[in-house]
């Protein structure tokens, strides 16, 4: 269950970013989660909502992009079916893992009092 | 109502970050390779199932090392000292993390770990993660490379369950091999064949902590990765 450390690490983050821009709440929170990346999203999602009591999350919409696996030949980027053998059918070549093991905090939309954001 | 000025009115304000969510665990975990780099230890993070071999591999990585190099160690659980005392008792220096509830290390914790000096003059730092094929998988502790230890008794397609684990590994020690005789319907074919569908340069050794059958190439292996890393050093760990 580290989804609950990572979503506190997440919070201190986002805490600092809001305090940065003098926000004073947060409106949506996104972050990418790839298939092959180790968090569960939907255990991820249920920690965010037991974690924001009383932080600048408390009202935020969390949005969880998720990201397909992609094995790709790292030599002539053939595509290679995830559950496959890992090597290239046709030059033999290891895989490379072109997308899929994402844990990215992609972008905050902060809610910030009219009279400070008419001012930065 | 904004604190500013009363004025309730907010501004929807987007700031695009792009960061990786272990940004934080990364940077300690860059300083922890920084420092053991510097001091010429070369720190093996090892992962697998509770139950997996992996304190055993350490005792018997003790003995067949013993003598040539230094080792040390640290052991993460979420109780008790045990493995640390008994990882000691085989003659290895080491620590214990206790973790309470966490189900992996963390850099930070190796970190405190370090800072009691544990790898002083050591070759070799194996960090015993705590018993558990999925979270320890993310979080990079500072080390060369990630080996688990994958047990005779767990069944071929554990590789397949826990893609993330093993994909992340550099090595799979297939342990308890001593066991086959009691497990006839054992498919090493299938195991190095879930790997290969989960790893993209698989790499297996088969090993017995209890009669120390492949214990020698696991040491080899050992061996390279420190003569890549510091080849100055590496004619005296190798004997070549």
């Amino acid at each position: 269950m580290h989804e609950y450390s990572l979503v506190q690490s997440l919070l201190s983050r986002v805490e600092q970013e809001a305090r940065a821009h003098r926000a004073s709440a947060v409106h949506r929170v996104t972050v990418r989660i790839g298939r092959l990346g180790g968090v569960e999203p939907g255990l991820f999602a249920t920690a965010f909502e037991n974690s924001r009591r009383g932080t600048v999350c408390e009202h935020a919409e969390l949005e969880i992009l998720t990201e397909a696996v992609q094995w790709v030949c790292s030599v002539c980027s053939a595509d290679i079916p995830p559950g496959r053998v890992l090597a290239c059918p046709s030059c033999g070549w290891p895989a490379r893992l072109a997308s899929g093991d994402a844990l990215v905090l992609e972008n905050l939309d902060l809610e910030v009092p009219m009279e400070i954001a008419s001012h930065v | 109502m904004c604190d500013a000025c009363g004025c309730g009115d907010t501004r929807l304000v987007p700031v695009e970050l792009h960061e990786r969510l272990m940004a934080g665990n990364d940077h300690t975990a860059a300083h922890n390779r920084e420092h053991l780099r510097a001091h010429g230890v070369v720190a093996v993070n090892l992962m697998g199932s509770p139950g997996a071999g992996k304190t055993a591999l350490l005792e018997a990585s003790a003995r067949a090392f013993s003598g040539s190099e230094r080792l040390a160690a640290i052991t993460g659980d979420l109780e008790t000292e045990r493995d640390a005392d008994r990882v000691r008792a085989a003659g290895i220096r080491s620590s214990a993390i206790t973790t309470g509830s966490a189900c992996h290390l963390d850099a930070e914790m190796v970190h405190r770990a370090l800072h009691g000096d544990i790898a002083h003059g050591a070759d070799y730092l194996f960090i015993e993660n705590v018993g558990n094929l999925v979270c320890p998988a993310i979080y990079d502790l500072g080390q060369e490379a990630n080996v688990v230890a994958l047990s005779v008794t767990e069944g071929e397609d554990k590789p397949l369950k826990y893609p993330a684990m093993f994909r992340g590994a550099d090595l799979v020690l297939l342990t308890k091999i001593d066991l086959l005789p009691a497990l006839p319907r054992f498919d090493r074919a299938a195991v190095e064949d879930a790997l290969a569908r989960v790893m993209p340069m698989p790499r297996m050794i088969a090993v017995s902590a209890f009669t120390g059958e492949g214990i020698e190439d696991w040491m080899e292996w050992m061996r390279r990765l420190r003569g890549a890393l510091h080849p100055q050093t590496a004619g005296v760990a190798t004997g070549r």
